[in-house]
């Protein structure tokens, strides 16, 4: 792959079902594996992804996934219409968590998400507005070969 | 060890994937929040859950995990059933608690991950 051969995989990110939530992730899992990328990177890529997706089913009613792929890295934008982010400093703290106890049922909501998403990650911005959505960049880095 | 083995240790039905269970797994994690699962990377990893929703199935699939255990008698819903089906995950639903089931597995073999990937 070269730097001209920009792959672009855009999801629609259903919020009103959360038996689905994870298809686009999975979608990209699958995609990734196909174009040979190592299965470390792969993994990162699933992991800041699923919970970014579980998130914006969770507190946005959905939203958007857009994924990047060039030779150099993997770049991923979650876009969403929902509620935004107050404080993003108390969002990114490890337990912090504002899912309702039906989301923490299923399994989420323990305030991992965001601080998974960066760990994850080489990079990650969120910008958010109160009232209008918010929007999470993640990259992640296609490891050279020495 | 072989999947087989746990079926074995547990006692536990096997739900899906039958043709599986001669796959090796070496190493577990035990977690109802799926992020912490979400955190846990190892190859070749059993989960070891109480809960049975379709995310516990679709968490199991980003992780590469095979095989995942049910404690507590839970049976996860059809959806979790075809889902594994057609992602090749094994998926077990035993009696045991989740203490006991993971005290016997860690003592026959299976070994806990690290976090870092």
């Amino acid at each position: 792959m070269t730097n001209e051969a920009k792959l672009r995989f855009e999801f629609d990110v259903d919020g009103d079902n959360f038996t689905s939530a994870g298809t686009a992730s999975e979608t990209v899992k699958y995609n990734l594996k196909q174009l040979g990328i190592a299965p470390d990177i792969i993994r990162r890529v699933a992991i800041v992804m699923y919970e970014g997706e579980i998130n914006m089913v969770i507190h946005a009613k959905g939203g958007k996934a857009v994924v990047e792929i060039d030779s150099d890295e993997i770049n991923i934008t979650l876009k969403d219409v929902g509620p935004g982010i107050p404080d993003i400093n108390l969002a990114m703290q490890e337990g912090w968590s504002t899912a309702p106890d039906n989301i923490r049922s299923l399994g989420f909501g323990a305030g991992m998400g965001l601080p998974n998403m960066k760990k994850y990650s080489d990079k990650m911005e969120i910008e958010s507005v109160v009232g209008e959505g918010t929007t999470v960049k993640m990259c992640v880095k296609i490891r050279k070969e020495a | 060890m072989k999947i087989r083995e746990i079926v074995e240790l547990l006692g536990a039905k096997v739900l899906c994937c039958e043709e599986d269970l001669d796959n090796e797994v070496t190493s577990a994690c035990a977690s109802d929040m799926m992020s912490d699962v979400l955190a846990f990377v190892k190859d070749q990893a059993v989960l070891v859950t109480g809960l049975a929703n379709p995310q516990v199935v679709r968490t199991a699939l980003m992780m590469d995990i095979r095989c995942v255990v049910y404690v507590r008698g839970k049976n996860p819903d059809s959806l979790s059933v075809e889902l594994a089906r057609q992602k090749g995950i094994v998926l077990l639903s035993c009696d045991k608690r989740m203490f006991p089931a993971c005290g016997i597995l860690y003592d026959a073999g299976l070994k806990g991950g690290d976090l870092a990937v």
